[in-house]
C-alpha cells in the first residue's frame, strides 16, 4: 500500500497554547487509519491543518506525493481529499435530496456540466446513497429539522456523493443512537471496502475505532503519544494513562 | 399542476403584451413596472439565491444609461462636442442611426456592466454580509460622484440622448416592450438557471459558504459569473430607460442608490427571498404601493414607503411567497414520503 496523506513534523500553535507539536503521521491508501486522543489533545487542530483551515506553524503535509500546506480549503478539496465537521455542516434549508446533489464533485465538472440539470442518474445515486445511509424516506424533508444524528449521516451521504479519494470524518458516531452505530460502522467500512474511499477517522468510541481501523495514532497534549494497530494501542500503557489522567 | 402552469404563463404572458393597450394612460407607469421586476429579479440573484447582499446593483443601472449614451452619440458625433454642446448645437440622428445605437448602445451596456461586475466582485467578494453590502453600496455611490464630475459625458447636468424617431405614444409602447421582453427573457433564463447544478452551487453558497469551500465547489467563480449575469441585465434595463427617458443626470436618475437602488432589495424581500415568483410578486405590490401613495398620499409618501420596510423587515422577512411556503409547504413538495409511495420528482 502507498501512502496517500504523509503529515511529517507539523507544529501549530494558537497563540501561546500548543495544539500540535511535531507530530508525523502516515494515511496509507484504501485503508481505515484511525485518530484518537483525550478532548483537547489536538485532534481538530490537526484535521484542520491537513484541509487546510488554517497555515501551520512548521512541517509538511503531503497528499498523493505533493505539498499541500500552503494550498487553501477549495483547492485540497478540489483534489480529492474532503472532511466532514464535528459541529455537522449541512445545507439545512433545503431538503436531502438537493444536500445531496449539491455534493456532486464540483471539480470534475467543467463549466459547461455545471450549467446543466441533474440528470436522472444523479437522483437515483443520490437516492441510493441517501437508502444507503438509512435516510431515504426523509429524503424530502427540509434537512435542518432532522435529528443531529440524521444530520451526521446526511453529511456523511453528501462526503461519498463528492466521490472523495480520501474523507477524513471528525467524530462521526458522536450523537448517534447507540443502536446505529454498528449499522455506522458496517457503512463505513462498506464506504471504504466497495466505493475505495479512503477513511482517517477521529473518533472518542474506542469500540468503534478498535474495530474499524487497522492502524491507530493516539494524541496527548498535542503531541503524537503512541501508534500501531489496536491491539497495541489497547495495551499500551502510556495510552491508558493519557485517558486516565496519569502523569 | 403542469396544466395550470400552462394557463397560469398564457394568462401572464396576455396581459403583459394586452397591457399597453388596454391601459394608454399608464404606459409609462407599466413600462417602470417591468423595470423594478426585472432589477428586483436580478438583485434576487445575488441577493435571494447567493446570499451576497448588494447594495450597489445601481451602479450597473446607472453605468448601463451612460454606456448606451456614449455608444449611441459616440457612433455618429464626438461625445466631447454633443455634451458641451448641452443641447444647444444641432446634432441630427437618422432613424437609421438612431435604431442601431439604440440596440448596439443596450447591448453593449450588458456587456459593460458585465466586466465591471467582474472587475468589482473580484475585489468585494471577499467580503462577507454586511460587509459586502456596503461595500458594493459604495462603489455605486463613487460611481455616481465619478461620473458627475466627469465633464466629457455631461458632468452635473447629465447627459441627453436621441428622441424616439416615432409619435410619443407609440414611443411610450416601443419601451414598454423593450422593458417587457427583457424582463420575459430574464424569466425563462432563471428558471432555467436555478434548476442547474449552477444554481444549486449558488444556493450552496448562500446557505454554508464554508462548507461549500470544504465540498470542493469552485465558490469565486460561481459568485462571479452569477453577479456579472445579473449585471448584464441590470445593465440592459439601464440602456433602455436611458432611452426611454431621454434626458437623465447622475446622482438623482443613473446612480439613484436611494430610490431605485434600494427599491429593488425592498421588492425582493416583499415578495420572497431566494423564489423565482417573489421578486415579481414583490415588485408588483412595491410599484402598486409606491404609485398609490405617490398619487394620493402625497407628502407623506417616504413616510408609507419608511413604514413599508420597516414592517416588511421586522415582521414579514420572508416575504410574500416564503409565507406561503410555511403556511402551505405540500405546495411546494416538502413532505414525508414512503418508499412505496413511488418517485416523485
Amino acid at each position: 500500500m502507498s501512502r496517500i496523506i504523509e503529515v511529517e513534523g507539523v507544529s501549530k500553535s494558537y497563540g501561546g497554547v500548543v495544539a500540535n507539536k511535531d507530530v508525523s503521521i502516515t494515511v496509507e491508501r484504501g485503508g481505515i487509519t484511525g485518530l484518537i486522543g483525550p478532548n483537547g489533545s489536538g485532534k481538530t487542530t490537526l484535521f484542520n491543518s491537513i484541509v487546510g483551515y488554517h497555515p501551520i506553524d512548521q512541517g509538511s503535509i503531503k497528499f498523493e506525493g505533493n505539498e499541500i500546506s500552503k494550498l487553501p480549503v477549495q483547492k485540497i478539496a478540489r483534489l480529492g481529499l474532503l472532511r466532514t465537521f464535528q459541529q455537522t455542516r449541512i445545507y439545512g434549508a433545503m431538503n436531502c435530496v438537493e444536500n445531496m446533489l449539491i455534493s456532486l464533485p464540483h471539480r470534475k465538472m467543467s463549466l459547461l456540466d455545471a450549467l446543466k440539470t441533474n440528470t436522472k442518474e444523479d437522483y437515483d445515486h443520490a437516492d441510493h446513497l441517501l437508502e444507503f445511509v438509512g435516510l431515504y424516506e426523509k429524503r424530502l424533508l427540509k434537512s435542518g429539522d432532522l435529528s443531529f444524528g440524521q444530520q451526521k449521516l446526511l453529511e456523511f451521504a453528501m462526503a461519498l456523493m463528492n466521490e472523495p479519494t480520501c474523507l477524513l470524518l471528525d467524530e462521526p458516531t458522536a450523537g448517534i443512537n447507540p443502536t446505529l452505530i454498528n449499522g455506522l460502522i458496517d457503512r463505513l467500512r462498506r464506504a471504504n471496502s466497495e466505493f475505495g474511499i479512503t477513511l482517517f477517522v477521529i473518533e472518542h468510541n474506542m469500540r468503534v475505532i478498535m474495530n474499524m481501523a487497522e492502524t491507530i495514532y493516539c494524541l496527548a497534549h498535542g503531541e503524537l503519544l503512541a501508534q500501531g494497530t489496536p491491539d497495541q494501542i489497547q495495551n499500551d500503557q502510556s495510552v491508558i494513562d493519557a485517558y486516565l489522567g496519569a502523569h | 399542476m403542469a396544466k395550470n402552469k400552462v394557463i397560469l404563463y398564457a394568462v401572464v404572458l396576455t396581459i403583459s403584451f394586452l397591457a399597453p393597450f388596454v391601459f394608454p394612460t399608464f404606459g409609462t407607469q407599466l413600462a417602470t413596472l417591468w423595470l423594478m421586476i426585472i432589477v428586483a429579479m436580478t438583485w434576487d440573484m445575488t441577493g435571494g439565491q447567493m446570499g451576497y447582499n448588494s447594495l450597489g446593483n445601481i451602479f450597473f443601472y446607472g453605468t448601463g444609461m451612460y454606456v448606451a449614451a456614449v455608444i449611441s452619440i459616440g457612433m455618429v458625433y464626438n461625445v466631447g462636442d454633443y455634451t458641451n454642446a448641452a443641447g444647444g448645437g444641432i446634432f441630427e440622428f437618422t432613424d437609421q442611426q438612431y435604431f442601431t445605437g439604440l440596440v448596439l448602445g443596450i447591448i453593449g451596456a450588458g456587456l459593460f456592466c458585465s466586466i465591471t461586475a467582474l472587475i468589482i466582485g473580484y475585489i468585494t467578494f471577499g467580503l462577507r454580509g454586511p460587509y459586502f453590502a456596503i461595500g458594493t453600496l459604495g462603489v455605486a455611490i463613487a460611481g455616481g460622484e465619478l461620473v458627475s464630475n466627469w465633464d466629457w459625458v455631461g458632468g452635473g447636468q447629465g447627459i441627453a440622448l436621441p428622441v424616439y424617431p416615432g409619435d410619443l405614444d407609440e414611443g411610450k409602447v416601443f419601451f414598454y416592450f423593450l422593458f417587457a421582453v427583457t424582463g420575459i427573457v430574464l424569466f425563462i433564463f432563471l428558471k432555467w438557471f436555478y434548476r442547474t447544478r449552477f444554481g444549486a452551487a449558488i444556493n450552496a453558497i448562500r446557505d454554508d459558504e464554508e462548507k461549500a469551500d470544504a465540498m470542493g465547489i469552485h465558490t469565486l467563480r460561481y459568485k462571479l459569473i452569477t453577479w456579472a449575469i445579473a449585471a448584464f441585465f441590470v445593465g440592459v434595463a439601464g440602456g433602455i430607460s436611458g432611452f426611454q427617458l431621454i434626458h437623465f443626470e447622475p446622482l438623482e436618475t443613473a446612480y439613484q442608490t436611494i430610490n431605485l437602488g434600494i427599491f429593488m432589495v425592498v421588492c425582493v424581500l416583499l415578495g420572497g427571498k431566494g423564489t423565482l415568483w417573489g421578486p415579481i410578486v414583490g415588485a408588483i405590490l412595491f410599484h402598486l404601493f409606491k404609485e398609490v401613495t405617490w398619487n394620493y398620499f402625497l407628502g407623506w409618501q417616504w413616510v408609507a414607503l419608511g413604514a413599508l420596510i420597516i414592517v416588511t423587515v421586522v415582521y414579514f422577512q420572508d416575504g410574500v411567497l416564503g409565507w406561503l411556503m410555511h403556511k402551505r409547504p405540500e405546495w411546494f413538495g416538502i413532505r414525508v414520503e414512503n418508499k412505496s409511495s413511488g418517485d416523485a420528482r
